[in-house]
């Protein structure tokens, strides 16, 4: 499997700033395994954690290439789970009729899932986590049938007071 | 006061100091020129958009201006592209202002429609489209900011049709609101004086310098500090006149055909200080053999630079000038002569006349550049075609005014030599240039002989004519087993194609008429074209096969037998 990083970059909520966020990581010929973007705590600036496939080194650069984009504001690389934290928010739709049902209820309190849908057929269980915690649980609601997954893909924010002053304008590293 | 967007446009023009622009009119920004008619601006009507922005580009890199160049929308603006690119890779300052159908028809595929904002992402710097012209004040005065400063580049800005109509309050904004936008500016003292540590250090230092010195006008600064420790001074393609290249320490160019001494100098150096260049492909050849020897410093002005390709001991980030300016100071002058003698020993044996003279008597490029060399002084802005005619140009041309060769280096542009030359003739109209080209090169812009005669341009044209796509042939010649595929190309008659648009010719095939001939058209006040009938098989040497090491040059004496 293919390392990947995690990189969160704030940006000004402007049309095109993500055509140009993606167009860049296309260029730079990285992989994006996924991207969150949303609103934040500052009007008129947006956040994205994007997923990436690439080692540290590039994950350095291509932190740097999306620094330089006019509207990003601000850049976080070097993110591990001792320095962030990860969620994911996941949407399950599993097959399970009444002779199912409890067990898969079951499954998803384990994990901490809602079920946010019962249909004759389905459930629709709410899960949010790590990536790895998702990944279990998909994996043990397959013998069951899983129909559908939506997932957000993972945003991150450091720890304790850190506030994510990352990529300064003249590409050092200024504390975190 | 309510101006319209167009107005707009054309006082922020004037604000910016913008005297000439190069374009070329259409639906989508009629409204534009009949505003720009009015102004003080001068209008270069080119006869293809690529030439606008080549002409803006020419310009900037003749001035450190912003260059600007107008188009229509549609295929006017897609035409910019090539020239756009071009800038983009050799980070030039241009601004392009594209109009656009109305905010209305947006998206719905209207007449000369395209997304050239989509299109032109990833070779901006920066691109906006104004959907309301209250932004435009604001987004000008952004546009030739972002253009200019830190890591120059090209902006784009389009304009739908409507917008440039539209009235609002006319304010020019004096502060500008970027707050992802810091261009680093100066190095970090401590970098810098672990840099000067390091010079201090080392036992043969060499200095390679990049476009960033002129970009920075760091060129009297350059030569301070190698003229304090007695430092070689290698550059690449566009770091060519960074150092005036008849100066005792001016290696000249390095790499894919740079000279064997400046190549050797890298390998054999132990710091290479490298100042406001990027590790091309071109200079470096195989990354893992370069300068294996050598400590790497590499001062840059783009953070995005340090360790893309090659991983420096030390970086230092920040304007070329001001660094140089804090570090020389803490460099001891020195005068490092075991090293620097043994090189300049070795530039005067491959700088040698000799090294290039014809053994069957024919007149050869590197002859037709040397003689306009010798007729110029080393004092005419150069500007250079793409192929072996660049190549021959940067080696034998040897360049003394600041900012003396024009060329593409990054994109490599075919076609860029006449309209780039254009725009340097634009921003000096007293000032001798030259247009070296090919003839494949001359014939993809050739149609701007019209706008040069009607711009009464007085740039000297000399048409390296071979008969070939030279430097595909050479690499066919190396690498395919002569097949030359496609490179065999034919040209018009130059001298009946020179008249029909009133430029005097001349066709030059003998040695003995070379300088006269050169000479001739250093007297003669307007345009003129030289078609030199060269050696039709000759190579650029040396020369290092892509992907491999810079030591590996393919020398002429390795290929032609008694040469």
């Amino acid at each position: 499997m293919k390392t990947t990083k995690t990189i969160i970059a704030w940006m000004e909520d402007k049309p095109g700033v993500l055509a140009r966020v993606a167009s860049m990581i296309r260029r730079r010929n990285y992989n994006v395994v996924s991207l969150a973007v949303a609103p934040t705590e500052t009007p008129a600036i947006s956040r994205m954690t994007a997923v990436l496939e690439c080692d540290a080194s590039q994950e350095k650069l291509v932190g740097l290439q999306l620094r330089k984009l006019v509207n990003v504001t601000n850049v976080v690389t070097d993110l591990t789970p001792d320095k962030a934290i990860f969620r994911e928010l996941a949407l399950i739709k599993v097959n399970a009729d009444a002779s199912k049902r409890s067990e898969v209820i079951h499954l998803a309190e384990v994990f901490r899932g809602q079920v946010v849908d019962v249909g004759p057929q389905t459930l629709t269980i709410e899960a949010t986590g790590t990536q790895d915690k998702i990944d279990s649980l998909i994996e043990l609601l397959k013998p069951f049938g899983v129909r559908e997954v939506a997932r957000t893909g993972p945003v991150a924010m450091l720890r304790g007071t850190a506030n994510g002053r990352g990529i300064s304008g003249n590409g050092r590293k200024a504390e975190q | 006061m309510k101006l319209t967007g167009a107005q707009i446009v054309c006082e922020a023009l004037v604000r910016e100091g913008v005297d000439v622009v190069f374009g070329y009119p259409g639906g989508a920004v009629i409204k534009l020129y009949d505003t720009l008619i009015d102004y003080p601006i001068h209008h270069v009507l080119v006869r293809h958009e690529q030439a606008a922005a080549h002409a803006a580009d020419g310009y900037a890199r003749a001035t450190g201006k912003v260059g600007v160049c107008i188009a229509t929308s549609g295929p006017g603006a897609t035409n910019l592209v090539t020239g756009i690119a071009t800038a983009y890779m050799d980070s030039s300052p241009i601004v392009a202002i594209t109009g656009q159908v109305p905010t209305n028809l947006l998206g719905r595929d209207a007449f000369q429609e395209v997304d050239i904002t989509g299109i032109t992402m990833p070779i901006t710097k920066h691109s906006y489209l104004v959907t309301d012209v209250r932004e435009l004040p604001h987004i000008m005065k952004e546009a030739f900011y972002i253009a200019r400063s830190g890591r120059p580049g090209p902006v784009l800005i389009d304009i739908p049709k409507d917008v440039q109509a539209a009235e609002t309050e006319f304010d020019y904004p004096d502060e500008i609101e970027l707050p992802g936008y810091e261009p680093p500016l100066e190095g970090d003292p401590q970098l810098i004086q672990r840099m000067a540590d390091m010079i201090n250090a080392a036992e043969r230092p060499l200095i390679l310098a990049g476009h960033g010195v002129i970009l920075s006008e760091a060129e009297e600064e350059l030569l301070a500090l190698a003229e304090r420790g007695n430092f070689p001074v290698a550059t690449t393609l566009l770091g060519i006149s960074a150092i005036p290249e008849t100066h005792r320490l001016a290696l000249g160019m390095v790499g894919m055909h740079g000279w064997k001494h400046a190549n050797q100098a890298i390998q054999r150096c132990d710091l290479l200080i490298v100042l406001g260049a990027r590790f091309s492909d071109r200079v470096t050849g195989k990354i893992s053999t370069f300068a294996p020897d050598a400590k790497i410093i590499h001062v840059d002005i783009d953070p995005a630079e340090i360790g893309k390709n090659v991983e420096p001991d030390l970086a230092v980030v920040g304007d070329v000038k001001r660094v140089l300016r804090a570090l020389i100071p803490l460099v001891q002058p020195r005068l490092c002569v075991e090293w620097i003698t043994d090189l300049l020993r070795s530039k005067q044996q491959y700088q040698d006349p000799q090294a290039f003279q014809p053994k069957n008597g024919r007149l050869t490029s590197p002859m037709v550049i040397r003689e306009i060399w010798r007729a110029t002084g080393g004092q005419a802005i150069m500007v250079s075609d793409v192929g072996q005619n660049q190549m021959w140009e940067a080696q034998y041309y040897f360049h003394d005014r600041r900012r003396g060769l024009i060329t593409s280096g990054g994109l490599g542009t075919m076609g860029f030599a006449v309209p780039a030359a254009m725009g340097v003739q634009a921003a000096y109209p007293d000032a001798t240039v030259w247009a070296t080209v090919g003839d494949g090169g001359f014939q993809m812009t050739i149609q701007e002989l019209a706008t040069i005669v009607q711009e009464k341009y007085p740039i000297k044209i000399a048409i390296l004519n071979n008969g070939y796509l030279g430097m595909v042939r050479q690499w066919q010649q190396f690498f395919f087993e002569r097949r030359y595929a496609f490179t065999p190309i034919s040209s018009p008659d130059y001298l009946k194609l020179a008249e029909a648009y009133g430029i005097p010719a001349k066709r030059v095939s003998d040695p003995a008429d070379l300088r006269s001939s050169v000479e001739e058209a250093m007297r003669i006040p307007g345009p003129v074209v030289l078609e030199f009938l060269v050696e039709r098989e000759d190579n650029v040497y040396p020369m290092v096969p892509a992907g491999a090491s810079i030591s590996e040059m393919i020398e002429r004496h390795m290929v032609e037998e008694g040469a």
